[in-house]
């Protein structure tokens, strides 16, 4: 007979690397900024990756959660993963120190389409945690400013003290990038803007047959923000969301994060609106 | 957990058979792994030793029934820093709260020669009914898998992999055929949540309900197929009222088909 | 001395308890048989050897919650329909470890989790169910990325299939196109006559199997037998589910008020999405011992019904019973197409017959079309 007698099996693709944690860094209360390298050598100089992509981080005994990547796409080598303390996962990476090893597999999903927006005006969005998963599109974009028309990141947090990197909005800014924070709620140090973040489109006058947008943060502003975006004519397929859902594997196998006909792992996170319009006012779909 | 020291365990006892308790003692191998790790302070069943308080981690087995139960647990809540309930006793009031539906003064007169010794409450009820309890181990009696679960998970620092689905998917996933279906057999699966290992219909017998509602269950449309399958009405409210009787999705649905 | 066998696509047949030598000349070619046996009061599909195991004589009574097994007072070897199992049981078991973790100092070593499966020869595949399994196949080895615990089993899976001439009252796989008769994805493809088996060569590893088998070159009276019982069978299904437009229609409806009605018998036990073949939602979690030194990254089957299925930090997206019945019909009927090319309903019925309330998706389509 030719037929083998026991099968074989291929490398799980669910297996984790491990990874160091080289830095640590607070960013705003509950939200910290970790710093991660493969140890395996080929793994690490082989990874890269594109701006909203995310990885899956692994704590043996505890489990997996998919956290997008906010570092700079040029820069794979040390992969950052800004992290709000919410689940299981979180709180325990919360407890880990420099020099300890978490398990790390990737990148998953899909990426802000920066290939299409060369030429065009981009206006991002972002409320609270949905900042880190568009900084690596700012880097990129930083990297070839040339590429772009005016770019301008609008960044909302509840309180001055939950802004996402505003230690860098000026690095961005001499880049020649116009960074619009606002808050929800100012105390006495803050000078800027209060308001929700979609109150910010009010200040702008987008071109709607060169702009594109890019939103990530709570889906109730992202609706806003499809909202602004669409009163000012930007068409259904040049604004982008990134949405959330519970992503178990993030190959597709699991079933768990779909949104209707797509897996958010694989064809998401970052979808256009016109790809989701249908489904994205359905109660509880 | 105390720094550099092992977390100190105790298992109290309330209104309740001391099923739930010996689960514990129940964990054979994995009871040394546990003795190991923890420093069991007081418990009963187990060690003629007993310490006082604090306590890291407090087992509460059985209902509150009586003045002086109420008095105790509030000092066990004071003295313990996660309280886990465990246990049908514990979590819903036991198949003692039959009672709840019921004059207790009429029973101690039936039952007892001087029914003026008996001082008890007229409603036997859940810990959580009065104080606040971290977290819940449902079952009658609660399972050995589970209760290793909740102290692995509290040892490593993370939420309890408790699952709060119906039965069914246990028996789906060890394939066991629906009794309900192939058999027609009267079964609470649907509406019972896991933790047993999907036990009774493996051996088949209509789930019972030891382990309480489901995080979501649909007792209404259940209790009319039962009644199809040939129950009557009186059938599924007591088929409810048992062991979780008091739990509120099977109080309601119990009191529901009871007219 | 060169065996014995027939051409590949050849028709021939055998006689009914030469099956054996069939069986034999797997299990020597180093295969695990799996098929239909009776056990629980039902059909279902567990390890077996010799034909006897079969549930000869057996028929399978179905209705929306109801199976009962009866006693035909013949011989027949494959006169009833699908049972409470189907082969994901096999192919996608209900629990796996995908790997293992040792913790080691700061950092961790992993391992794979399970040894090579073995080689499974699957007896008594209906057409609903290959189909079912070229569904899976397309969601497991035809994405970007394999399935390798699924492959390691696919790949060697020998197929002996078997035309249903007697369909269920839960069946529909006419409307899904599936069935009754086998058109490809087996080694083998079975037709039971009164006396004899016709068998159909879908492979050249089918094709040796029957080498011990004594078959002969089917003749035109059973050929044309086999037709006819095929052609009965394809007009006495159970049930029929219009397919036509079936995505636009659930996706313009999802505000239909049929979805508050199913919602008041639907009970979420998830039963539906266990006994359907193609349903493959899966939960991945961690079992530890008490150290935390060593853990397994274990595989389970999920339900898109379970309530912590759509958790995401914060609440259930899906929380009620009517948005978990939704998403899964419209999965299985729609977004599926959308997702990988097919439906994920291939008419088999076990839906209907295991849900213990009876719903019945051809019912709840019909209804949402207007004409229930």
């Amino acid at each position: 007979m030719y037929a083998p007698q026991t099968t074989t099996m291929a490398p799980e693709p669910m297996m984790p690397f491990p990874a160091l944690i080289t830095d640590i860094k607070e960013e705003a209360p509950g939200v910290t900024t970790y710093a991660l390298e493969f140890e395996d050598t080929a793994v690490r100089q082989s990874f890269t990756f594109q701006p909203g992509q995310f990885n899956m981080l692994y704590l043996p005994g505890i489990g997996e959660a998919a956290i997008s990547i906010s570092s700079d796409p040029g820069q794979p080598e040390t992969l950052l993963h800004t992290i709000r303390v919410a689940g299981n996962v979180t709180q325990a990476i919360a407890r880990l120190d420099v020099g300890d090893v978490i398990g790390l597999r990737g990148p998953y999903g899909s990426a802000w389409p920066l290939a299409h927006a060369r030429g065009l005006d981009i206006i991002m969005v972002a409320g609270g945690i949905g900042l880190p998963p568009l900084r690596p599109a700012i880097y990129h974009i930083i990297h070839h400013r040339q590429e772009y028309g005016q770019v301008t990141v609008l960044v909302g947090a509840r309180e001055p003290a939950d802004l996402m990197f505003p230690g860098e909005y000026d690095a961005w800014r001499e880049q020649g990038i116009e960074v619009l924070p606002t808050v929800d709620r100012a105390d006495d140090s803050w000078e800027g803007r209060v308001g929700v973040v979609p109150m910010l489109f009010y200040s702008l006058r987008p071109d709607p047959r060169k702009t594109m947008i890019f939103t990530c943060g709570p889906e109730i502003m992202m609706r806003f923000v499809v909202y602004e975006a669409l009163a000012r004519r930007v068409p259904k397929e040049r604004i982008y969301l990134s949405l959330e859902r519970n992503m178990k594997c993030a190959i597709g196998f699991c079933g768990h994060c779909q949104f209707g006909p797509t897996f958010l792992c694989k064809e998401g996170p970052v979808l256009s609106y016109n790809q989701i319009e249908p489904f994205f006012s359905v109660e509880e779909f | 957990m105390s720094e550099g020291q092992k977390p100190r365990l105790a298992v109290f006892k309330f209104a309740s058979c001391d099923g739930c308790q010996l689960t514990l003692l129940d964990c054979e191998d994995d009871l040394l792994a546990i003795a190991g790790a923890v420093e069991i302070a007081y418990f009963v069943e187990a060690r003629r030793r007993m310490l006082d308080g604090p306590y890291d981690v407090t087992l509460v087995e059985g209902s509150i029934t009586t003045d002086e139960e109420v008095e105790r647990i509030k000092e066990v809540r004071r003295q313990s820093r996660f309280l886990i309930s465990i246990g049908a006793c514990a979590t819903a009031g036991g198949i003692q709260a039959l009672r709840n539906w019921a004059d207790v003064s009429e029973y101690t007169q039936l039952v007892y020669a001087t029914p003026d010794f008996i001082s008890t409450l007229a409603e036997s009820r859940p810990i959580s009914d009065y104080v606040p309890v971290d977290f819940e181990l449902r079952g009658c009696p609660i399972n050995k898998g589970q209760l290793i679960e909740l102290i692995t998970a509290l040892l490593i620092g993370r939420q309890p992999r408790v699952p709060a689905h119906s039965v069914c998917l246990d028996c789906k996933r060890q394939g066991t055929v629906c009794i309900m279906v192939a058999q027609g057999i009267p079964c609470l699966g649907p509406a019972t949540q896991s933790g047993c290992g999907a036990l009774c219909p493996a051996y088949n017998r209509g789930c019972y309900g030891c382990f309480g509602p489901a995080e979501t269950l649909n007792p209404a449309s259940l209790g009319q197929q039962l009644i199809t399958l040939g129950w009557k009405e009186a059938d599924v409210s007591r088929a409810f009222r048992s062991f979780n009787g008091y739990a509120p999705a099977f109080r309601e649905a119990s009191e529901q088909f009871e007219k | 001395m060169t065996p014995h066998i027939p051409p590949l696509n050849a028709h021939v047949v055998i006689d009914k308890p030469a099956l054996q030598t069939l069986f034999d000349a797997l299990q020597t070619a180093g295969y695990t048989l799996i098929g239909p046996t009776i056990r629980e009061e039902a059909i279902v599909y567990d390890e077996i050897g010799r034909i006897e195991e079969l549930p000869i004589g057996w028929t399978d009574e179905q209705g929306p919650g109801h199976y009962r097994l009866h006693e035909r007072g013949d011989g027949r070897y494959f006169a009833y329909v699908v049972g409470p199992h189907s082969w994901k049981k096999y192919l996608y078991p209900a629990r796996l470890t995908l790997f293992r973790t040792r913790r080691q100092d700061k950092s961790f070593t992993v391992e794979t989790g399970e040894e090579p499966p073995p080689k499974y020869a699957f007896i008594g595949a209906r057409g609903c169910e290959l189909a079912a399994i070229a569904v899976q196949d397309r969601v497991f080895l035809e994405g970007p990325i394999q399935a390798a615990t699924y492959k390691a089993r696919r790949e060697h899976a020998f197929l002996l299939a078997v035309n249903c001439t007697e369909p269920g009252e839960t069946c529909f796989c006419v409307s899904m196109n599936s069935g009754p008769r086998c058109e490809s994805g087996f080694d083998l493809a079975l037709t039971e006559l009164d006396d004899v088996f016709l068998l159909q060569v879908g492979s050249q590893i089918g094709a040796e199997m029957l080498a011990g088998s004594g078959w002969r070159p089917a003749g035109a009276f059973e050929l044309s037998h086999a037709r006819r019982l095929l052609a009965e069978a394809e007009t006495q299904m159970g049930r029929t589910l219009e397919t036509r437009d079936l995505p636009n229609l659930l996706y313009d409806n999802l505000d239909h008020p049929r979805w508050d009605e199913v919602a008041e018998r639907c009970l979420s036990c998830m039963n539906c999405t266990m006994v359907c073949p193609t349903c493959f939602c899966a939960d991945i979690t961690d079992v530890s011992d008490l150290s935390g030194e060593n853990t397994a990254r274990v595989r389970v089957w999920d339900s898109c019904f379970n309530p912590d299925f759509s958790y995401v930090h914060g609440g259930n997206l899906r929380p009620s019973i009517r948005a978990r019945y939704r998403q899964w019909l419209t999965h299985k009927l729609a977004s599926w197409i959308d997702q990988f090319g097919t439906s994920g309903c291939v008419g088999c019925g076990r839906c209907i017959t295991w849900c213990p309330v009876g719903i019945d998706l051809t019912e709840e389509v019909a209804a949402i079309r207007g004409e229930g």
